[in-house]
């Protein structure tokens, strides 16, 4: 049992006035500034009025000296994929550190601390080093792409990242002709995080992902610092996770404190637990059903109790003219 | 005693309107469907464990009120698991019965908690008076079907469970004690309600 006890600079969640209730006032403030300045918007505010319902959350240096020159919508998804709302996006959530409900992530996330954070690359490079988020990010433009999400559970959304090509930070750190692999950790911190406390537990803490080189190297791959023209909410990966949008969600890892390029393909967090039901690629696939469970189909969030919003799943998550050639000759049955 | 009866009857419907409400407000998630079928679900199991645990509560205190509720507490966790059922006929599958063949097939849980809920109806529709008299000694004897049932529902549960045992060690816990107090040595230790006339219809429906 988790006992609790109330420090006394401990200010209770209904004692602090709502981040809603705070940016309602910011609204309201920019409201009145903006009756006079509407011809003059600048860049940075088209996010703010894309995003109207959109709670705006910290806005790091390193975030808002890059809105400026972000380049909004730089890949979109298909007509048919509307934007999943945000609530629904960062209420429902699998980010098994915090616990295995959908909402628990919501619930706990914000015991994690993110600032400072710091990211180590390690490994098969020539320049490793531990960098901050601002020096992951370096000189690159933070772009927009709206990706769908195929959760390996069968069930999808359309989310707006922000981020900035993996490929971009890879070349910077220059691997070496022994880089076959990228492995990604999350953070490590049970006193946060609760589902690392678990005694029943069946993941093996950190979580860790892997890609192998010319996935990772791929410009679809994604390392992402941001949604709906925010940062990233803790439950969402915060500070940096990655987003590779033809893989089951659970290959987009979260809160990532290190990454290593390595010789060998690494051990990765669901295949370790159950071989037969994770592969290591884990490719959205509808012809390789999950051994519990139909992939054929999704369900489309969010959706109601008239309907349930189903779908038919797209090989590669219908990514597959841009990265079908990296899987040529492959078995995809037998690598799944 | 009536009002003990009602009270029980009301806090078992109080899950329900809840998870309706939340949902009529939109305050179930963007998938309100599965939100009511893992809540009817788990509550079904917590039920269960509730009715099992009634006549041990009994033998413990040698208060009646709990055989009083074993009946009802026994179908209200069939109801749950109705509710259950439906949400995942209605709002998972969407009346599409072609693909109930393939879940069938791909999904062993499916058919293991259908199975437990067929046992439940069995339960459910012989657990008046007149079944009672009816199967006369035969009824006790199917109403062991509950253990089966128990048992079948945690294997359900046991296998959708993807990365926590947590909840699920916790619900087969509680199984295997109420289980080992069947046992009858145990079960006599416990000590009995001593039959008094008039009484003996409590200690014959005793499951």
């Amino acid at each position: 049992m988790l006992i609790k006890t109330r420090k006394p600079h401990y200010i209770g969640e209904n004692e602090v006035t709502s981040e809603s209730v705070y940016h309602a006032r910011r609204h309201f403030m920019a409201g009145v500034a903006g009756l006079g300045m509407a011809a003059a918007l600048p860049r940075s505010a088209w996010a703010a009025s894309q995003y109207d319902e959109v709670e705006q959350g910290t806005r790091p240096e390193w975030f808002a000296s890059r809105l400026d020159k972000t380049k909004w919508k730089a890949v979109t998804a298909g007509e048919n994929d509307k934007l999943t709302p945000f609530n629904d996006a960062t209420h429902y959530n699998n980010f098994f550190e915090f616990g295995t409900g959908k909402d628990d992530p919501y619930k706990h996330a914000s015991e994690m601390t993110t600032e400072p954070w710091t990211i180590e690359i390690d490994g098969e490079v020539a320049k490793p080093g531990t960098l901050d988020v601002n020096q992951l990010l370096g000189e690159q433009q933070l772009e927009e792409r709206i990706y769908r999400l195929r959760c390996v559970e069968a069930w999808s959304m359309v989310i707006p990242w922000m981020g900035v090509p993996l490929s971009a930070l890879l070349k910077r750190v220059e691997p070496t002709s022994d880089a076959k692999y990228v492995r990604f950790q999350t953070l490590m911190r049970p006193e946060e995080m609760p589902g690392q406390r678990s005694r029943f537990g069946l993941i093996n803490w950190p979580y860790q992902e892997g890609l192998r080189m010319d996935e990772a190297m791929h410009p679809l791959t994604l390392l992402s610092v941001g949604m709906y023209g925010r940062v990233l909410p803790n439950q969402n990966g915060a500070p940096v996770r990655l987003v590779v949008p033809w893989k089951y969600g659970f290959k987009s890892i979260k809160s990532i404190v290190r990454i290593s390029l390595v010789k060998e393909q690494p051990p990765t967090a669901w295949p370790t637990i159950n071989a037969n039901e994770y592969g290591f690629y884990s490719n959205v696939n509808p012809d390789v059903n999950h051994p519990r469970w139909s992939q054929a189909r999704e369900r489309r969030l969010p959706n109601s109790l008239f309907s349930t919003n189903m779908i038919d799943t797209q090989m590669f998550n219908g990514y597959g003219d841009e990265v079908a050639s990296l899987y040529k000759g492959m078995d995809l049955r037998k690598y799944f | 005693m009536r009002l003990w009866r009602c009270a029980v009857f009301v806090a078992a419907l109080l899950p329900f309107l809840w998870w309706a409400g939340q949902v009529a407000m939109g305050q179930a998630g963007p998938e309100p469907g599965q939100y009511l079928l893992l809540n009817f679900g788990q509550c079904a199991l917590i039920l269960l464990l509730l009715t099992l645990s009634l006549t041990p509560l009994m033998k413990l205190t040698r208060w009646k009120g709990f055989a009083l509720i074993r009946r009802q507490m026994g179908l209200w966790t069939f109801s749950y698991g109705v509710l259950h059922l439906t949400s995942y006929l209605l709002f998972i599958l969407g009346l599409d019965f072609s693909a109930l063949g393939e879940d069938l097939q791909r999904r062993p849980y499916i058919i293991v908690g259908f199975a437990a809920l067929l046992m439940l109806l069995a339960l459910a529709v012989t657990s008046n008076q007149y079944s009672m008299k009816r199967l006369g000694k035969r009824w006790k004897f199917l109403h062991r079907l509950v253990y089966i049932a128990l048992i079948l529902v945690l294997l359900h549960f046991f296998w959708v469970v993807r990365a926590d045992m947590t909840q699920w060690s916790g619900y087969a816990l509680a199984g295997i004690v109420l289980m080992l107090l069947r046992i009858p040595a145990i079960s006599r230790a416990l000590g009995r309600v001593r039959p008094r006339k008039g009484h003996a219809k409590v200690s014959a429906s005793r499951v």
